[in-house]
């Protein structure tokens, strides 16, 4: 993966954060003690100093620069809580930046339709309003529905598609989810810990959709645990620790130093930089 | 075999850079609010998941019930009931009143539409945050959708109206067509004003828990289970704007031009003056002001 390293000009960026910063605000912080009168010094004076008016702020992501090209695939890794899938979620546009700013070539859809599906409503109605809430149309969704179906292998022990989802196990359900979820091509691809659904059977198929995935669209970003999914499907990696950009290279490296900071493989000789030869 | 590492350039010579490149390759800012034309193209474009969505939660709704569907109709209709025994009944409003179970049974039906759509049009944003975080799509197509569901429900209580129109006597006239544009125009007004209170409720949730009094207190001065008309004519010490404001209220005037629509013995003089006007009004302040107002807060949905 030499041209990898080899950053130059005529590559085409999809996705560029310049120095993003995204600071979460909690409310009803307050010490149980008094907080329903925390409550109501945050109405009535808004300005005063917010901790003391029981408003906290998590500083999720801090000032955090990068820029994806097209054809890449970018994995995010660190330590739980290091502000990852809300990066991810501020390039979706889904969360508002507090300084910096993220552009992005067209719109870049996470991986994931699971909150518009209804566990009250038959497999085949899910995969219709799911495609829908995606932004499908109808004869595309009618175009793929085989497909989607299939795919998810909800039919293969029987005609559980025509049963209100509810009924289904909860690995046949995020079968379900990932493959509407996947039906879709997408300009740029954020995956959310996707990989980690249902049986190894599955989880086979769905890293090549996922592979797949990324020669249709532009730019896939993985937010995963499982640092084998990271380096079967990414080259480059993000690693981010307390909110902060920690490093940025290629995965074989970034993974290595990971490692030794979590200390998942222990080495005796333990160097933070790798100097050249 | 050693591997340089790409480190990120110096912050300081990238501030520039950056922004300069997003610029060069017609990069656009993730998660600004698009002009509104735009978004109005944007909200069309996904009608389809709008009624599907309504469709979907109207099903779900009953779907873990033995008596499946036919609560859609069973619901209003039990409604209806009580709200005879207590203001026809033990009240004794009926008084003065023609053909009083359709009066009430229309007033009941076409009210909860209005009610329950400001309801979940508070709670649209702020109940759907999932949905807000995880998806892309024009934010306004929550509460349109929830509204619409409410007008399906209304649909439903409308057969159940037909229905007890029939039993009671009163005979299908051609006014019932009228149905039609009272409907429309009240579905936009319903539209509009959630989304305003969605917009609120987005920001504010405790608006959800203080609903409830205020849409009872409207409920109460809307002339559901009375008649304005004659509340007025037996008090004619009243101040004359308190009669206008009665009179010029979006529910009531809802009520009381689907009553004209649909009962025989409801006169056209039992309207306030230009009522079509009102109700025609209503509908585009609060559909287009409230879809304005809803469309300038777009960017700032499903923010903590």
């Amino acid at each position: 993966m030499a041209d990898n390293t080899a950053l130059t000009d005529e590559r085409i960026p999809t996705v560029i954060a310049d120095g993003v910063d995204i600071v979460y605000r909690i409310n009803g912080t307050g010490s149980g003690r008094g907080s329903a009168t925390a409550a109501l010094n945050r109405i009535l004076r808004p300005g005063q100093a917010q901790k003391a008016a029981g408003t906290r702020t998590v500083h999720a992501v801090k000032n955090v620069s990068f820029v994806a090209y097209k054809g890449e695939a970018v994995g995010l890794i660190g330590t739980n809580g290091s502000g990852k899938s809300t990066l991810l979620k501020a390039v979706a546009g889904l969360l508002p930046v507090e300084r910096g700013k993220i552009y992005t070539d067209g719109q870049p859809s996470l991986l994931g339709v699971n909150a518009a599906l209804m566990g009250d409503l038959t497999g085949e109605r899910n995969v219709y309003l799911g495609g829908l809430a995606m932004g499908m149309t109808r004869e595309q969704i009618k175009e793929r529905y085989q497909e989607i179906v299939d795919f998810s292998g909800i039919n293969e022990k029987g005609d559980f598609i025509s049963l209100p989802m509810r009924t289904y196990s909860s690995g046949m359900g995020s079968r379900l989810r990932f493959s509407i979820a996947a039906a879709k091509d997408h300009d740029v691809l954020l995956i959310d810990e996707a990989l980690a659904t249902g049986d190894a059977k599955f989880q086979a198929r769905s890293a090549q959709r996922i592979r797949e995935m990324r020669e249709h669209a532009g730019t896939v970003f993985l937010v995963s645990h499982s640092l084998a999914a990271i380096r079967d499907t990414c080259e480059r990696t993000l690693w981010l620790e307390r909110g902060e950009l920690r490093m940025d290279g290629p995965t074989e490296d970034v993974l290595k130093e990971y490692e030794e900071f979590t200390g998942a493989k222990k080495k005796p000789a333990a160097k933070p930089k790798p100097t050249a030869a | 075999m050693s591997q340089v590492l790409d480190t990120p350039p110096s912050p300081t010579a990238a501030q520039e850079d950056l922004a300069a490149l997003a610029a060069r390759h017609g990069l656009s800012v993730s998660g600004a609010r698009p002009p509104l034309p735009e978004y109005i193209r944007q909200l069309w474009a996904r009608r389809h998941f709008i009624t599907a969505f309504a469709t979907a939660k109207l099903t779900a709704q009953y779907s873990q019930a033995k008596l499946g569907q036919l609560w859609q109709v069973m619901t209003p209709l039990l409604n209806a009931a009580v709200y005879y025994f207590i203001f026809g009944v033990l009240l004794g409003t009926k008084r003065g009143v023609p053909d009083y179970i359709p009066f009430l049974v229309t007033g009941v039906f076409v009210w909860t539409f209005t009610q329950t759509s400001i309801m979940t049009g508070t709670r649209a944003i702020s109940g759907s945050i999932g949905l807000v975080r995880a998806l892309h799509f024009p934010r306004a197509a929550l509460p349109i959708s929830f509204c619409l569901q409410q007008l399906q429900q209304l649909l439903f209580s409308m057969a159940a109206l037909v229905l007890i129109l029939f039993i009671v006597g009163v005979p299908p006239a051609v006014s019932w067509v009228l149905v039609i544009p009272v409907l429309t125009l009240q579905f936009v007004f319903n539209a509009g004003a959630s989304m305003v209170l969605a917009r609120i409720g987005a920001k504010t949730p405790d608006i959800a828990q203080l609903m409830p009094f205020i849409l009872r207190t409207w409920m109460y001065v809307s002339g559901v289970m009375w008649s304005i008309d004659n509340l007025l004519k037996q008090h004619h010490g009243w101040p004359v704007w308190l009669d206008d404001v009665l009179r010029a209220n979006p529910a009531a005037v809802y009520i009381d031009l689907m009553r004209f629509a649909l009962i025989d013995s409801f006169h056209a003089s039992q309207l306030p003056p230009h009522v079509w006007a009102w109700a025609v009004g209503w509908a585009v302040l609060a559909g287009v002001g409230g879809f304005i107002y809803f469309w300038k807060a777009e960017e700032t949905y499903g923010r903590g």
